[in-house]
Formats: C-alpha cells, structure tokens, sequence
C-alpha cells in the first residue's frame, strides 16, 4: 500500500496532475467561497455547462486542440450564459432557478450538438473533447498544467490584491457602491474569475461535477469559521486537499475517474465538517443542545413551583403541588419531571410531602433567580430595538449579570410595569408553609411612580 | 353554555432559547371585530401562524369553539399577508378566491357550480366581480388584496384570521375591508385582525389585543386602548403628540 | 411504424411527461431541485441494476424513484441544518453523481449502461429495443415505459391537480386547511424521478432538464391559465421533440442535443416575442407610453 503510494507520487506525470489538481482545488476553493456568499453557487454549474459550446466552437475554429483557445472559448460561453441568465431574469418573470436551469440546459444541449459535429470531421476523433463532460486529469500534460498554473496564480493574486474591495462588495452592494467603489466593474471581475477558476477545472473535472470544486470547498469552510478571510483559506485548504487526494486515490486504483473521485474527497471533508466542525457542527450542536436542553427542564420545573408559589401566596393557599399541577402549567414528559425532581430533591432545592412538592429555602432562592433571570430576557425581548446595544445574539445565554447596571435598572423598571418582577424574594421561602406577604398597596404605589418616571 | 370562538391557552412560541411568544393566554367574545396591535417582531403574525397550526408552538392550545383547530378547520377563514405569495402565478382572481372553497370540497372532487357561485358571490361583496376573469398580476395591490378577502368570505368561516389586510392599500380597497369586517360582525362572525396603524384602531375594532411576546392587554378597545397600556406595549418608543382630543401616535425608532 | 416515426413518438413522449411536470417545478421554483435529481437518477440505475443484475424498466423506476427521493429528502435536511439551499442542491447533487460514476467505472465490464449513453441518451437505438410478449413485437420498450409514466402523472396530476395547485400558490393557506403540503412535494419529486428515468434511455440526464424546464418556462411566457400552460407546455414538448428530430436528419448530429437546442430556440422566440410578456412588446409598451407623455 505505501510502496504503492510511493511509486504512484514517483512518477512525472502523476507529479505534474497533482500539481494541476492542488492548484485548481485552491482557485476554485477561494473563489468558491465569494459565489456562495454571493448565493450564486449554482451560476458555477451554470458557467461549468454552458462552457462545453464555447470550447467545442474554440476547435471548431482554431481547427486542433489548444488548451489556451480552449479556455477562451470556455470563458467566453461562459460568461455569455451568465449574462442571459441576467436578462432572462430582468426581463421577464421568470424567477432564477428556472433562468439557471433553463441557461444551463440549452448551451449543454448545443453543446452536445457541436460534439458530434467534430466527432465527423477529420481530425475529430482525437480531439479529446469528451474528455471535458467528465473530465480526464490522467490526460493532462505538462503544458495544460502550466496555463492552469498560470492561470490559478493570477486568479488568487487577483483576489488577494482585491480582497478588502470584493469583501466589501459581496457583503453589502449597495454600500460598497455608496463609498465610490464601481460595483459594476466589481461584479464583472468576481465573474470573470469565478468563470476562470471554472474553465481551469474542466479538464480534470469536467463540466458537470466542477460545480461540486466551486461549493463544496467552501461550504465545508463556512463551518469551520465566521470570518471571509478565514473562510478564503480554509476553503482554498479543502479544495487543495481534495484534488490531493482524488488524483492519488484515483491513480491508485486504475479504472476509477479522477473527476468524480476528487468530489468525493471533497464531500467526505464536507460531511466531516457538517458533523465534527466545533462550534457549527452537528455533534457540537447537539451537545449543545443536549445541555440546554437538561439546563432548561431544571430551571423550568424550579420555575414551574416559583410561578405556582407566586400565585398561591396571593390567595393564600397550600403552596404544595401535585405533579399534575406542575405538568398541566408547562408541558413537559412525566418521566423528564419525575428525573428532575429527583435530582433537585438531591440537591436539597424541592422537597416533598406525599405527592405534595414545594421549594425548599434554598430553593426558592434559587429558583427566584432563574425566574428573574428568564423574565429579565423576556422583557428585553419585548424592548429589543430599545436595548440593541446589548448585541445580544439569539445563541448566546442570556445572563443578567453581564449587563451594565443602568441598562439592568432600566430593565428591571420595564419589568415591575409589566407586573413581572418576581414577588416571593428569596427570604418569603421559610420553612413553613405559608408567606410573609409584601404590603400591597405599597408595591402598587411603587409601581405607579414607575411608570410616571419612565 | 355558549363556546368562545377562540381560546388560547398558556401559547408559548420559541426560536432556540429566544422567545417570540410568551404564555399567551386569552379568550375572544363572538361576534367582534378584534386588533391585534404591537411593536414590530412583538409576534403577531406569530400568534395567527401558531393558533392555525403553520409553526410549531412550544407549548400551549388553541380552540376554536371548544375543539382543537384540527378539527375544526372549516370554521376557520385565513387571509395570509399578500407578500407571502406569488402574484406572477398563472391563475386569475376567480380561481384565487375558488381556493377558498378546497376546505370544503375534500380529496378528488372539483369545484362545481354552487362553488363558483359562492366565489363570484365573494368577488362581487368585495367589489371585484368585473375583475373574475383578470390575472392575478395584472391587479393594483389593493385589488389583490381584495381577492384575498373574497378567498376568505368564500371559506364561509365563523372566524376569520386576518394577516395585516390594510399594508399597501388604497383608500378605497381600506374603506372597502372596513364594511366588510362590519358586515361579518354583524353576521355574528369572529374577525382577528393583525393591524399596524395605531391611528385607526379605535374606528375600526370593538376589541383590542395589546400584544407584546406576552399579552398586554385585552379588551373593549376604549378600555384597553390607553395610554398607560401602549406605554407599556411600545416601551419609549412611542411619542404622543396630542394627547388632548385626537390623539395621533407615533412610533419612533 | 418507421424508424423515424418511433422516434419522433419517442421523443415527443419525453416532450409530453417533462413538459407538464416542468410546470409545476418552474411555479414552485424548484428548477434546480429537477436538475439536481435528473443527475441523480444515474446512481439510481446504477444501484438498481447491481441489487437487481437487470436492466428492465421496472427496476430502474424503483431504483431513480428512491434516489429521487433521497435527493429531495438529502436537500431538505441540509437546508434545515442551516445550509443555504442553492449550495444544499449543489453539494447533494454532485456528491450522489459523482458516486454513481464512480460505481459505473468501478463496475464497468458489468453494467452494460456507459457514462455518455446515461448523459446524452441513445434515441437513435431505442427502435431496435422492442418489448416482446409471447413472441409479439410490441413495439419499442422505451415507448412503452414513457407511456407508462405519463399516464400515472396525468392520473396523479388530475387527481392532486387542486392540492397541487394551491400548495404551489400559497402553501401556508393550504397549511391552513389541512392539505398536507409536504406530501404533495414529495409526490411531485417522485414523478420528476420516473419521469426522468423514463426518458434517461432516450435523450440523456441532462437533456432531460433541457426537456423538463425550457417547455414550462416557455408556456410560462404565453400564457396565464395554469391548465393552458400545462397544454402549451407539452405542445413546446412535442414540437421540440419533432423540430430536433428533423434538425438532427438534416446536419447529422445528436437528436437529443438538438431537441434541447430547438427547445431553446423556442423559448428564445418566446421571450423576444410573446405578446404580454414578450421583450418587444415590453419594449413597445414603454416607447408608446413615453410618446403619449410627451
């Protein structure tokens, strides 16, 4: 097996493809990463279709195989379907997809024709061009790999020159366009580039998978950081890997395409992503959730005997509860209720009589911190505009203790004219059975004053 | 014992951990025209997709009149925002407002005479007859609205659902919905409306439900309507400019 | 029937069947949903005939049938795993295409289905595979099953054609009265996986896109009658089939090729031409409204 590997990395044509395949996967990789921003991940398949008739006509007229005219004709077809996919979609109303698909389509079934046309003329038959439906990286030789080279470098040096410009371009249009950068010659370049890193797959790849060079990298990327110039790397890093690996595996084992290999690389690093990225992955997110998931029903079941507490004080009843109470105040499986109680009885938070259940004084405590807590961020929620410096993101857990004390206060205010300030204060819970209870028509004077001030 | 229309009880939507709807619970009295008024993202349009069951809800139950929604959907009128769906779509108003009429029709069979009937009916209540036949893209934005209406009056409900009807229409088409809402009530119907425009809510609803994730506030719209409760529904964020006899609001950013 | 003839019912079947479930895939805009699973089915096939060693009809129906499914199903769960759906459709579709090649490669002196025949179709030898029962020829076996397939998506399509409707109009209504909307997506996906299988042996996977969007997106141009588009759809279906068929005659070239070029020729005409939506007319009403201005 290693022996294997060694010869197959020790031999001049296997070195130069690889070489080809690397730089590829990096162009494509970064280039990859502005379509998908852009939502334009499917134009690529677009431009990788439509590129089968410019090349065929680029024989056609040129009369033999030339890997430069071949690109020309790619790029200009290209091009050519991206900018009818613009009209159709300008001018009429039909919406995009149906514009790709149909662009797509069209150029690859003329595409088709004018194989066969070539197919009949004299020197048809080794022109090779099939090769470019699926690609043929064994194929390559020295010279094709040079331009692709060539061509790749320029491509990343154009990016790297113009990164800050095409970052801010395809992060907000309009004001790129407001600063005074030209976003119309902006928008031409990215495409020409992205029509460039396409064209220079094809041969390895071939028109219909290198929509996979152009995505996959970058997606997978996307999982692994928030930031584009990260993202740029990263994706470039997967790219380069995957034609790495697919031109080794695939001249391996001699009868598989090199094409079809490299986009399983890219996929397998795509689903290694999807499931083990931190932070975005699915076992992450799971975990994740798993946590918050336990943390909330413990809260929710410490928050389900303050809230029934807090009525009860009011009319001073029993303040013990069934567990039907409970369940009948927030849904939740009986099995997940029975756990927690258990757990929280451990902790010496709830403690029970019978089937009776009621907080204990650490308990209340602790549970009136939670609920404070949780309709602090309600209350927040229902101000959200007003509170927008908070920069407070949906996935971030909401702690009152991390917001400055006059926002806290302005909250707090919020929340005693919403009636949500928790009434039993942690010393209400003693250890009998029914509250000290609060002078009411004070709180109400209270309250009163609040609303006036605010 | 008579069935209230609507009856949420303890109706909590969440996004992750994120709340946009909060224990609401609330019950609607027959035969009125009910606002449903709040701040922008306060889960109006929320609470309508979770009473007929378009997302999930973390907990909480919806009945319409003393049964769970499901098996109550005949009863049920809904007319979605107009920028939910596609106005290029091949069809024209008739056919919309024949929509109207699926609920009723059941699996396999086609819309017959009597349906067609009801839709033009519809058509005609609103004002569109002479549009029947007019492709839906072709129309103003008020007209569309219009049909969405008409599609509404042709499900033959006894409460109806309304996803902010005046956004984008003209004078005419808001006069228009406004006699037809009166008209409703006045046949006993249920109407919940999402409504925006703070200015018109004492004209146009008996009932007013002040929503902000929880609810604030509902009730006869001259009770509920105060000052101290849209204090309380906007935050800050609303100045009153006159508060003496007309009173006009402004949200402020 | 001549060989001529048999083709051009061939292709005119394939115009048929994509031409009236492209209508519903353009209104949904799931164009590229079709074009993800027309490339797909070739694992479909491949799987089929290595579970099944057989290359009849039946089998591969079920085979693209599952993979289809499995297509949308694969698109659907990325999506909702915070995948941005173009990519989604990308990633699914060239990952399963590029297996299926592999598996062909891998396989090749078993299958006896090669790369360039899954992708551009070989109408020109459907003639000679005919379907014989009990010693009578009863024709070409392709015709057969296209024929087949469009009956079961005219039947699906007549009975769902309500519930198809309103969930491609306005889902949440639909929701709302207790259609149930993902069944109908997944019931249409799998009519674009038969469909496409159907007409993979004659004109191709990607030929069968051509095939299942241009038609629609053409009628969607002429037309404002849902029923009627699906009626114009076919029509552009069997006009492209049959203009392709004498194109390919005339310059000798690929049938199926050319059938997607006269497509797209069609649907150019239509676009610079229809008289509401068309660019002229657009052009027209624009110059005329300026004129009364000034």
């Amino acid at each position: 097996m290693f022996y294997e590997l060694l010869s197959t990395l020790q031999d001049a044509n296997t070195q130069w493809v690889l070489l080809g395949t690397i730089l590829l996967g990096i162009a494509s990789g970064v280039l990859g990463s502005f379509a998908l921003l852009r939502k334009q991940s499917l134009i690529g398949d677009a431009m990788a279709h439509a590129a089968l008739p410019g090349i065929c006509l680029a024989f056609l007229l040129y009369g033999t195989k030339s890997i430069g005219w071949f690109l020309v004709g790619a790029a200009l077809s290209g091009l050519l379907a991206t900018y009818f996919i613009q009209v159709i979609i300008n001018h009429s109303r039909i919406k995009e997809d149906t514009a790709i698909g149909l662009v797509l389509s069209v150029f690859f079934g003329f595409g088709i024709v004018l194989l066969t046309k070539i197919a009949q003329t004299e020197n048809g038959n080794q022109s090779g061009l099939d090769d470019f439906i699926f690609g043929q990286a064994a194929s390559l030789v020295g010279n094709d790999v040079r331009v692709i080279s060539a061509i790749a470098i320029v491509l990343l040096l154009v990016t790297w020159l113009l990164f800050k410009e095409l970052k801010l371009f395809t992060f907000d249009r309009q004001f790129a366009k407001g600063i005074g950068l030209p976003t119309g010659l902006l928008n031409g370049l990215l495409m020409t580039l992205i029509v460039s890193a396409v064209v220079i797959g094809l041969q390895a790849v071939g028109v219909i998978l290198m929509a996979a060079m152009l995505i996959t990298p970058a997606i997978s990327a996307r999982y692994w950081t928030d930031r584009l110039d990260r993202m740029v790397i990263v994706a470039g890093t997967i790219g380069a890997l995957s034609g790495m690996l697919g031109t080794i595996l695939s001249s391996m084992a001699n009868r598989l395409p090199t094409g079809p290999v490299i986009v399983l690389a890219a996929t397998v690093i795509f689903l290694i992503s999807l499931i083990f990225a931190p932070h975005r992955g699915l076992v992450s997110k799971g975990l994740k959730l798993y946590r918050i998931r336990k943390i909330v029903a413990r809260e929710t079941v410490l928050q389900t005997l303050y809230d029934l507490s807090e009525e009860v004080s009011i009319t001073n009843k029993k303040i013990r509860f069934s567990k039907e109470a409970l369940l009948s105040r927030r849904k939740m499986t009986v099995r997940k209720l029975d756990s927690n109680l258990k757990r929280l009885q451990k902790e010496g938070y709830v403690h029970h009589i019978k089937d009776m259940w009621s907080l204990t004084e650490s308990g209340g405590s602790k549970a009136y911190e939670i609920v404070f807590n949780n309709r602090l961020f309600e209350i927040y929620t229902m101000y959200e505009m007003k509170f927008a410096s908070l920069q407070f993101a949906a996935n971030d857990v909401w702690d009152y203790r991390n917001i400055d004390s006059s926002t806290l206060k302005e909250l707090e205010q919020l929340m005693a004219i919403h009636e949500r300030t928790p009434k039993l204060a942690p010393k209400y819970f003693g250890k009998g059975e029914t509250f000290r209870k609060e002078n009411s028509s004070q709180s109400a004077k209270k309250r009163k004053k609040e609303v006036k001030s605010l | 014992m008579k069935m209230n229309p609507i009856q949420v009880s303890n109706l909590t939507v969440a996004y992750d951990r994120k709340p946009v709807l909060q224990e609401v619970t609330f019950q609607m009295p027959e035969g009125k025209l009910i606002g449903v008024v709040g701040p922008n993202g306060a889960g109006k349009s929320t609470l309508i997709k979770a009473i007929l069951g378009l997302i999930p809800t973390a907990s909480g139950s919806v009945e319409i009149y003393g049964k769970a929604y499901r098996t109550q959907r005949k009863l049920v009128g809904y007319v979605p925002q107009r920028g939910s769906v596609d106005w290029d779509f091949p069809t024209n108003a008739l056919d919309v407002v024949l929509m109207g009429r699926y609920g009723h029709i059941g699996w396999f069979r086609r819309p017959g005479k009597k349906d067609t009937a009801i839709a033009m009916q519809a058509l005609d209540k609103v004002g569109m007859k002479e549009y029947a036949g007019r492709q839906i893209s072709q129309l103003s934005g008020g007209q569309q609205q219009r049909v969405f209406l008409a599609r509404a009056l042709a499900q033959d409900a006894t409460v109806y659902f309304m996803d902010e009807p005046f956004v984008g229409v003209d004078a005419a088409t808001e006069k228009a919905i406004i006699s037809l809402l009166n008209e409703l009530k006045a046949q006993g119907k249920t109407v919940l409306v999402v409504h925006h425009d703070l200015q018109t809510v004492k004209e146009y609803f008996d009932w007013t439900l002040l929503l902000n994730k929880r609810k604030i506030a509902l009730g006869p719209t001259e009770e509920v309507f105060t000052v101290d409760h849209l204090q309380k529904t906007y935050g800050g964020r609303l100045a009153f400019l006159d508060t003496q006899v007309s009173p006009s609001y402004v949200v402020q950013p | 029937m001549s060989y001529g003839a048999w083709i051009m019912l061939t292709g005119s079947l394939v115009g048929v069947s994509c031409g009236i479930i492209g209508c519903f895939l353009i209104l949904r805009k799931m164009a590229m949903l079709a074009d993800a699973i027309s490339h797909t089915v070739l694992l479909g096939i491949v799987l089929a005939y290595l579970v099944s060693h057989s290359l009849e009809g039946i089998y591969m129906l079920i085979g693209a049938g599952i993979i289809g499914l499995l297509t949308a199903f694969l698109v659907q769960v990325l999506h909702s795993s915070g995948v941005q759906s173009d990519a989604a459709i990308g990633v699914v579709f060239t990952s399963l295409f590029a297996f299926g090649v592999i598996l062909l490669s891998a396989f090749a002196g078993k299958v006896h289905l090669d790369v360039n025949h899954a992708l551009m179709g070989e109408i020109t030898f459907i003639p000679w595979n005919t379907l014989t029962i009990g010693g009578v020829d009863l024709g070409p076996s392709a015709v057969w099953m296209l024929g087949i397939v469009l009956i079961i998506n005219l039947i699906l399509i007549f009975l769902f054609y309500k519930e198809i409707k309103i969930s491609s109009f306005d889902p949440a209504m639909a929701t709302a009265i207790g259609i149930p909307v993902m069944f109908i997506h997944y019931l249409l996906m799998s009519m674009v996986s038969i469909t496409t299988v159907a007409s993979f042996d004659s004109v191709g996977a990607i030929l069968v896109v051509a095939m299942l969007i241009v038609p629609g997106a053409t009628a969607y141009l002429l037309t404002d009658k849902l029923l009627v588009m699906l009626l114009i759809s076919a029509v552009i279906g069997v006009l492209s089939a049959i203009g392709g068929y004498y194109a390919a005659l005339v310059w000798n070239i690929s049938i199926s090729g050319s059938m997607a070029s006269i497509a797209g020729l069609i649907f150019a005409t239509a676009f610079i031409l229809s008289p509401r939506h068309g660019l002229l007319s657009k052009l027209l009403a624009r110059k005329s409204i300026i004129s009364e201005r000034t």
